[in-house]
């Protein structure tokens, strides 16, 4: 089987473009043109050189070893939380907007949830000095005032989407309405594996930069460049699509992903669209979401705002329901103590969203030969204020 | 049987339809309303199938919309309220929604339901042509159904005639690159989007929707299209006036 996109843009049965025809010529103009210009000799070099010069590109493969040691296993970090801005959404937003520039685009916008997408396109736009829109929900900018702030420094606008749940869903919708309004000089960055055809596969090729190191990485290290097992966590996707992307079709490699069962998944309060979801329409994507028994799409529930949207990017979709990936939703309380568990034994404080991934170690158990590797997708820092309340620190 | 839709073309007139969020101000004001602007001498009636995210919608049938769905609309319910609709109400009806409600519903129970109840035609925004071809087509058509599309500034001449090709009853015709709202004027870049798309002689009538609302952006409209949709500014007469006063709205439009 195949688990890339196919030329209709679809993961098996899911993806497509569900939007309306204000969207097409957007969509077609990208379409026809983000595998040509990314494979431009000239892009590619811009890109690889703002990769490593602005982003710090390669990022450590870290082996931890006293985890490593606890677990009885080979534990390796991909270090994405060492990433400028902290966290691997940056290697998303430098290829768009590298893209948005070729495209003649003179206004980017964006939708932010817990706010690190938008820092990450806030700093590429003042990078490239190009006009910059941030949709966000009124929730959630209340929720966020750091990063909201960080986006206000960087220059860009911070727009507030007050409709809905007024949360990453409706900052989304906004942000395609944004679009149907002004389809001539903006390009939007979606900061996931999400949306209508080519976002997916696009945000993945962008993310991709991460297995293709690894390969690399872990040949040096350890003579050979798969792993046994690749874990991640998964909101929209956007880390795991980029983790799993050069080791998708080989079979040696075991994929696990991670969704954020909230308070538990039968608890009305959790974010695990594999376990919650069905089929359906979101974001001009066919894919897995939470929704009512009459298609209404729900809020879903995460401590960590990066993983609380109620879809999955097409690619995931189709990874579960082929079954390619394994998957495992961990609660609130869970990833909480694993962000201290990394911080003191590694000395590595991780994003909520990232600590998710980490809590498999204590649900599965591997051989003492096998390589794991995580993605370390984010850093803590963002999340310290969740943190110091949930554990009175 | 001739689909209604055809027939109110026939008459030559220009086409004056009205979308309505179904569920909005009151669950139960669904029959009101469409019978309202039938005896207001309004020639066809979008009602729409409400959406917890409807991407191509403004403000105004957003809040709609989520009022709607908060006041318990759904889409079984919506069916009920228009069973044995056609007693009394002989104008082309359409319902107006995005997929998802749709397919959750379950598009061929959901055609057969539009069929027994006397729906004419549906209009799905999120829907691709491509996807309609491919999926939908023969299940429309097999229950009498019209599709309608949408075509925008942006969409290349190419493009229209496919849509032409493969849509019956009519074009609408997104007026600007906008999501649904109102506007007050119609400017230079739009009519000559609408001579542009006059002179191609399409197979299918066209309607202009998106912005319209009142007046002057009506008749400017009708005059290079033959018909116009007003969505936003009948639902925020609505929001002012309720149901009963429907008469007074149309009365300014014609």
């Amino acid at each position: 089987m195949n688990y890339n996109v196919d030329e209709k843009g679809y993961y098996g049965d899911f993806g497509g473009a569900y939007v309306p025809e204000m969207l097409y010529a957007n969509l077609t103009e990208l379409k026809e043109n983000y595998l040509r210009i990314t494979k431009e000799e000239s892009f590619k070099k811009e890109l690889n050189g703002l990769l490593a010069s602005y982003v710090g590109r390669p990022t450590p493969l870290y082996f931890a070893e006293r985890l490593s040691k606890k677990y009885n296993t080979k534990i390796y970090l991909k270090r994405e939380d060492l990433c400028h801005t902290g966290a691997h959404k940056v290697n998303n937003t430098i290829g768009q907007i590298l893209l948005a520039k070729r495209l003649g685009k003179t206004r980017i916008i964006a939708e932010t949830g817990a706010g690190q997408h938008g820092v990450a396109t806030a700093t590429v736009c003042a990078l490239m000095g190009i006009k910059c829109v941030i949709y966000m929900g009124e929730l959630d900018i209340k929720r966020q005032a750091p990063n909201v702030a960080r986006m206000k420094m960087l220059g860009a606008k911070v727009s507030p989407a007050s409709s809905g749940s007024k949360t990453l869903k409706d900052a989304t919708n906004e942000a395609i309405r944004d679009w149907i309004n002004n389809p001539l000089d903006t390009h939007y960055i979606i900061g996931s594996v999400v949306g209508p055809h080519p976002y997916p596969d696009m945000v993945a090729r962008f993310q991709s930069v991460i297995s293709e190191e690894i390969k690399k990485q872990l040949n040096e290290i350890e003579g050979r460049e798969y792993p046994d097992h690749l874990i991640a966590c998964v909101g929209g996707g956007s880390n795991a699509a980029g983790l799993y992307y050069h080791y998708l079709n080989d079979s040696r490699v075991k994929i696990i992903a991670v969704e954020a069962a909230g308070k538990g998944i039968n608890s009305g309060k959790s974010a695990a669209t594999s376990a919650l979801g069905k089929e359906g329409i979101i974001h001009g994507s066919k894919t897995l979401l939470m929704q009512t028994k009459d298609g209404q799409i729900t809020e879903p529930y995460s401590i960590s705002a990066g993983l609380d949207y109620p879809g999955v990017g097409p690619m995931h979709a189709h990874l579960f329901r082929s079954k390619r990936a394994e998957f495992i939703s961990i609660t609130d309380q869970d990833a909480m103590d694993w962000g201290l568990t990394l911080s003191q034994m590694e000395g590595i404080i991780p994003a909520i969203e990232t600590a998710h991934a980490f809590a498999v170690l204590d649900i599965k158990s591997f051989n003492p030969d096998d390589i794991i590797i995580f993605n370390c997708s984010g850093r803590g820092d963002k999340d310290l204020d969740t943190f110091i309340n949930y554990f009175q620190l | 049987m001739t689909n209604r839709i055809d027939n109110a073309f026939k008459k030559g007139k220009k086409i004056l339809s009205i979308y309505f969020s179904a569920g909005h101000p009151n669950l139960n004001d669904t029959i009101t309303i469409i019978k309202n602007l039938q005896d207001s001498g309004v020639d066809m009636i979008e009602i729409g199938l409400p959406f917890s995210d409807p991407l191509a919608d403004g403000p105004t049938i957003q809040k709609s919309s989520s009022m709607a769905l908060k006041n318990g609309m759904t889409t079984e319910k919506l069916f009920n309220q228009l069973d044995g609709i056609r007693k009394e109400i002989d104008i082309p009806l359409i319902i107006m929604g995005y997929l998802n409600p749709i397919m959750q519903f379950g598009i061929e129970k959901f055609c057969k339901q539009c069929m027994s109840i006397g729906i004419d035609g549906l209009i799905i925004p999120d829907l691709p042509v491509e996807v309609f071809n491919e999926t939908y087509k023969s299940i429309f058509s097999n229950h009498g159904l019209y599709n309608m599309f949408l075509i925008t500034p942006q969409t290349p001449t190419s493009r229209i005639k496919l849509i032409d090709d493969v849509s019956n009853g009519f074009i609408y015709m997104v007026s600007s690159s906008s999501v649904t709202g109102e506007k007050n004027t119609i400017n230079t870049v739009q009519t000559s989007y609408f001579k542009r798309i006059k002179s191609m002689n399409l197979k299918n009538p066209t309607i202009v929707g998106f912005g319209i609302s009142n007046f002057e952006t009506f008749n400017k409209a009708v005059s290079y299209s033959n018909g116009a949709i007003i969505g936003s500014a009948f639902i925020n007469f609505l929001n002012n006036k309720g149901v009963n006063k429907i008469n007074e709205f149309i009365k300014k439009i014609r």
